[in-house]
Parts: C-alpha cells; structure tokens; sequence
C-alpha cells in the first residue's frame, strides 16, 4: 500500500515567487489570523443565547466563571529552548513561585494550556515547535520570551534562526529581554492572566481595558 | 619525540611542506592527494593520536582548505595539518579510517563549507536540517538567505 503525504491546506510560499526580503516580509506580516481558539458550531450557539432576549445573562455569567477558572489554571508546558529556560525555570522555582497563580510547570503538551517558548528557535527546531504547539488542546496560549523568541534577536541576521516564533505559531503576549528577567516573565503571565479574563462570549477574545499607570 | 625530531621527521614525508615557525604546533602544508597518508604517519610515527578538531576556511578564489590539530598529550606535542583543496575544489580524503573522531566533524564541515570527504562511512548532514540547501560558511553565502516556510 502507498502512503501518500498529507496535502498542506495552504500553499507554501515559494521564495522565487517574491521579488525581495521586503516583499517577503510584508507576506508574512499581512498574513491571515488563526482566530479565535474554538469550533464555529460553538460560537454560534454562544452568539445564539447571547442574541435570545434576556440571554446575555447567562452568557456574561458563563464568561466570569470560565474566564476565572481558566485564568486560575494555566498549565505551561515545561520546554526550554535555550538560555531563557534558565530565567524560566527562575520563574518556577520557589522565590518567584509562580504555582502561587495555578501555574503549574507540566511535562506533557496534552495537559497543558501554555507554551511558553524561551530561547531561540532555529529552523531545523521550529517543526518539533509546531508540533508541540498541536499538541496542545484548546483553548492554548503562547508566550514568547526573550528577544531571540519575539524577533530573532541578535541572531537575527544569521542563517539558521527563524525571526520570530510569531511565523510558526500565534503570539498572545512579548515578553522582551535578553534573557528577561524573572520578573519579567512574571509580569508577561500577569499580562496572560488579564488577556483570558477578557475573553467574551465563552472563548471569543476581546479587547483588553487599557491600564493607566 | 621532542618537537624538533617530529619537525625533522616530518619533513621526510611525501607531499609535506612543514612550515618554518618555531612556535607550539607544528604546521605541516599537505598536498591533497598525500592528505590520507600524511594522517596515517602523524598517528603511527608522531604518536598524534589525540584529534582536536577538523574545521575549513574559506579562501574565496583560491578554494577551500582544510585544517586538522592533533597532540601528542604524552610528549606536549601539537601538529596542525592543512591541505588546500584548489580553487573549485571541494573533494578531499575522509580521515576517519585513521581518526574515528572526524567522523561528525568531517560531517559538520559537509555542512557548513560543502566539503565531500571521499570514503567518509556516513556522508549525511549533522546540523542543519535535511532539505537545506546550501552551506552556510561559505563567504558566497548571503547573509539573510531565506529559508522557506519559516526563514
């Protein structure tokens, strides 16, 4: 029996076919969102009952509950890259604590909700990246940390590293730094935290409230 | 083995052209086609069966050459063997019938300067991806050569 590799969904951009690093550059910027992390049959039902009148009141109530239960359990998945697993596992040793905040450090992408990808990703690693990504269940999300992570950082211009785990797999919060410190990190999970619980309509996210310092 | 004897014995050897520095290793030049026999002798005569490293450099025009350090850790003797593969060139003998040790560094250098090491048991690449194509460290190699899907 012949094996037949699976057909990709979407094209792969041939290099040939841009004119230069700029156009190149502009593809991956205006690429399409991955939208929001649940089915569509989901959505409609939630949309349904929000729109069904006096319906909004179990939506928004829906929404606190989940939004609070998933915020208070975000399971990262314990994978270092490179010398940013270092401050990570800072994060999650017993000075900065971060289990006190239901985030426990998992060694298995199918209980996890939270990749958080710390270091370098060279080409040759970004598939492993990918794949560990899909692993994941839904709803999952990803915190790129530290500058090699958000943009290439100072290998940026080498040959072998991708600029940007944002071209592998969706972003939800930049953490800067090279490596960022503990409290840093810390301040990127706060971020998520703040993020989950402005989901609305059971997953959909929305905006989060402008914070003025 | 003083480093004077091994500078001595050195110089008898076919294709070797030791250089005339007096400094800590032993430079010996090696013409490409004596590179096998030149390996053989520094581990059987000069007792070099420490292997270091195995690395190229990239002299544009003039081709490729390739750079060999092995001691002798009894006697404190070092002996840097180079060969110059020629403008276009990029076969050389495989060593590692004589030093198991280069087998991933000669791999390492298909890699990086796209060198075929004749004879080599497991000529793949070691770093870098499968499909990749080109070699990094050659000085033709652009800098921001993109690599799809993910560059």
């Amino acid at each position: 029996m012949e094996i037949k590799p699976p057909v990709p969904q979407v094209p792969v951009p041939i290099w040939k076919n841009f004119k230069d690093l700029q156009e190149w550059e502009e593809h991956h910027q205006s690429r399409p969102e991955t939208g929001d992390k649940h089915s569509s049959l989901f959505e409609q039902v939630t949309e349904g009952i929000h729109n069904f009148p006096g319906g909004f009141a179990l939506t928004t109530v829906a929404d606190g509950f989940f939004n609070w239960a998933r915020k208070s359990s975000v399971w990262p998945v314990s994978f270092g890259l490179a010398c940013c697993a270092i401050e990570m596992m800072a994060t999650f040793a017993s000075r900065f604590d971060v289990e006190r905040l239901g985030m426990v450090p998992w060694a298995s992408p199918r209980h996890s909700d939270l990749m958080i990808v710390s270091g370098t990703v060279t080409i040759k690693m970004a598939p492993m990246l990918e794949r560990i990504y899909d692993q994941m269940p839904d709803p999952k999300w990803v915190v790129s940390m530290g500058s090699c992570a958000n943009s290439g950082g100072p290998f940026r211009h080498g040959y072998h590293v991708v600029k940007g785990v944002d071209r592998v797999v969706p972003v939800d919060v930049y953490v800067p730094g090279c490596p960022p410190p503990p409290e840093s990190l810390l301040n990127g999970l706060l971020l998520l935290q703040d993020q989950i619980s402005h989901f609305r309509h059971t997953g959909k996210r929305a905006a989060p409230t402008p914070k003025v310092d | 083995m003083t480093p004077e004897r091994a500078r001595e014995l050195l110089a008898t050897v076919a294709g070797v052209t030791v250089a005339a520095t007096p400094t800590a290793p032993i430079v010996a030049q090696v013409l490409t086609e004596h590179w096998l026999d030149a390996a053989r002798y520094v581990k059987a005569t000069l007792g070099c069966t420490y292997f270091s490293f195995l690395t190229a450099i990239d002299w544009k025009a003039d081709g490729l050459e390739i750079v060999v350090w092995v001691d002798n850790l009894d006697a404190k003797l070092s002996v840097q063997l180079r060969t110059r593969l020629g403008a276009d060139q990029t076969t050389c003998a495989s060593i590692v019938p004589v030093y198991r040790g280069a087998n991933w560094m000669e791999r390492e250098c298909f890699d990086m300067f796209g060198v075929q090491f004749v004879g080599h048991p497991d000529p793949r690449r070691i770093l870098l991806a499968d499909d990749w194509q080109g070699h990094p460290l050659l000085k033709s190699y652009a800098v921001d050569t993109p690599h799809p899907p993910y560059r």
